[in-house]
């Protein structure tokens, strides 16, 4: 439904000093070579930091952003090569949320989701016919002629959802929809996002330096940094095993789940002499419910000193997380890892420390 | 006070009020597209040209450089051209009017400036031309800062218009200087600024009023 081909986005630096050769401005590159396909129906998530580019990938597929180059195509129609009458044309199907919502102050409710249908030049009856039932599944019906200044941040959300989706459009472009808002509104907004996404079919690219939002409903997470898009995964996945160093940051972060301190400063990358490791586990599915703890301590004679665990649900999914030191001999603790990856079980060494005894 | 000086007191608020009236009118007419020009026509904006920009920026401020008084004698060649005759109450609409315009560009500009480029995005985001995103968004959440810019122009046109005596022009001031001030006539003199004082209050709430009405925030 969007497919992104090596788009790359420069901009000339602001007042740029022109560097060495004459003529030669200096530029930026919000974006590089970035590939993203999103199916028809899924809810993908962009995850990165502040400045990672986030912004100016999600407005280069509506090309409020115009790429400097590479091909963007959203419902089979090359965004680059359009002209400007079938560019507005082509945006009707593409609907777009913002973080501070940006709607009208002078339209009410009612107005406000009109505004879009009313730009497309349709009749007020028609209109009117269109609108009822976005305020019912936005649940806003007893707000309709209220004005924005009288509305909470969560209800500004649903009316700037219901004005996204009066065009009846294919996509959905969530661009940090949630990041204004309580967790509490977060929740019933994203809640609103996964109904519409499941009723309606519609596909959803959306942007978030959120991990919860991508835990709650995202089916793909891409990650960005530095312009780059450096890690693509099912979101289960991605919470067993990130593959990148930045996404186990976002991951720890998000999961609190780290060793303790005092065990962080003894770790020592190489094994020595008497030393044992200290793992993290990540399981999921079947292996979640399998005692594999103590027959680790059967089979492999290996003990487990558990540090910190943790269970989270990942939508369907239920996530195992912890963080154990193997205490044995060197053979038996290796072997008892190889034990757990034949288990399905994601196995990251953090390290080693020496034994106390 | 006689009753010809009651009457010459009437016809010169009358005359204010025709004059004051009419060039706001046509400055806003002119003021507010030249508003619009100078924001949408910037550089990164909906209409970006800007060399357009820069030479309506320099034009806009040329016009609010020139003090009123000059620019009614400067341009009287124009004057007669636009109304047939370079004195009379007409004759002075012309130089006010001209005087407003960019004045009323600037304020405009000015609570253009004032909504988050964020409307303008969405607004584009939903496929809006830029007629639309002129007519739709723009000059609706302006409205109350348009209105005040408005409000503040009609206050300065009555000021201005105490000038138009020069050109015969006739009004308020014009009778305050030549019945109070020169002929040293307190009486007069006093009216006529009490009346000024009530017009601008009045001109003043009105305003107010209007944009309290328009604004929603």
């Amino acid at each position: 439904m969007i497919t992104l081909r090596n788009v790359s986005k420069t901009y000339p630096i602001k007042g740029g000093h022109k560097d060495g050769a004459r003529g030669h401005v200096k530029v930026v590159e919000a974006l590089k070579n970035a590939n993203l396909h999103v199916p028809q129906g899924s809810i993908h998530g962009v995850i990165g930091l502040s400045g990672a580019g986030k912004s100016t990938l999600i407005r280069c597929v509506n090309l409020l952003e115009r790429p400097t180059s590479g091909s963007v195509t959203v419902d089979g129609q090359e965004m680059t090569r359009l002209s400007a009458s079938a560019l507005n044309q082509a945006r009707h199907r593409i609907g777009m949320i913002f973080q501070h919502f940006n709607l009208l102050t002078t339209r009410n409710v009612f107005d406000n989701i009109a505004l879009p249908l009313e730009l497309m030049g349709m009749k007020r009856t028609a209109i009117r016919e269109r609108v009822m039932p976005l305020l019912e599944l936005t649940g806003l019906t007893d707000k309709i002629s209220q004005f924005p200044a009288q509305l909470s941040g969560g209800q500004k959300q649903r009316v700037a959802i219901a004005r996204a989706l009066a065009s009846e459009p294919r996509v959905l472009l969530c661009d940090e929809a949630t990041s204004a808002l309580d967790p509490q509104t977060t929740g019933s907004i994203l809640e609103l996002l996964r109904d519409i996404n499941q009723t309606l079919g519609l596909t959803i690219l959306l942007i978030t330096h959120e991990m919860e939002v991508v835990k709650s409903i995202c089916h793909r997470v891409s990650l960005i940094s530095d312009g780059e898009l450096v890690e693509e995964a099912d979101v289960g996945d991605f919470f067993t095993a990130p593959g990148t160093q930045l996404g186990r940051e976002f991951l720890n972060d998000f999961l609190q789940l780290e060793p303790p301190k005092g065990l962080v400063e003894r770790l020592e990358a190489e094994p020595g002499e008497h030393t044992h490791p200290v793992v993290r586990l990540a399981f999921s599915g079947d292996a979640v419910s399998t005692p594999l703890i103590s027959r680790l301590a059967r089979d492999c004679e290996v003990d487990v000193s558990i540090l910190q665990a943790k269970v989270e649900s990942i939508q369907e999914r239920t996530l195992g997380l912890m963080i154990a030191e193997l205490l044995g001999p060197a053979e038996k603790t290796s072997q008892a890892i190889d034990y757990l990856e034949s288990h399905d079980l994601h196995v990251e060494v953090l390290g080693h420390v020496q034994r106390d005894d | 006070m006689s009753s010809a000086m009651i009457d010459l007191i009437i016809k010169a608020t009358l005359d204010t009020l025709y004059m004051v009236g009419v060039s706001g009118l046509l400055a806003a007419m002119f003021g507010v597209p030249l508003g619009v020009m100078l924001y949408v026509t910037r550089p990164r904006q909906i209409l970006a040209r800007p060399a357009l920009n820069q030479a309506l920026g320099i034009v806009t401020n040329i016009g609010r450089s020139i003090p009123f008084i000059i620019l009614m004698v400067a341009i009287i060649p124009f004057t007669r051209m636009v109304v047939g005759t370079s004195i009379g109450t007409n004759a002075a609409i012309v130089p006010l009017t001209i005087a407003a315009i960019p004045f009323v560009a600037r304020l405009v500009e000015g609570a253009l400036n004032e909504i988050p480029p964020g409307l303008v995005e969405a607004a584009q985001s939903m496929g809006a031309t830029p007629g639309q995103i002129i007519t739709k968004v723009l000059l609706p959440e302006a409205r109350g800062g348009i209105i005040t810019g408005l409000t503040i122009t009609i206050v300065t046109l009555v000021s201005y218009s105490a000038m138009a005596g020069a050109v015969g022009g006739g009004g308020l001031g014009d009778l305050g200087i030549r019945y109070g001030y020169n002929r040293f006539n307190p009486t007069v003199m006093l009216i006529t600024v009490a009346i000024l004082v009530v017009m601008v209050q009045g001109f003043q709430s009105l305003g107010d009023y209007l944009v309290r009405k328009s604004d929603r925030k």
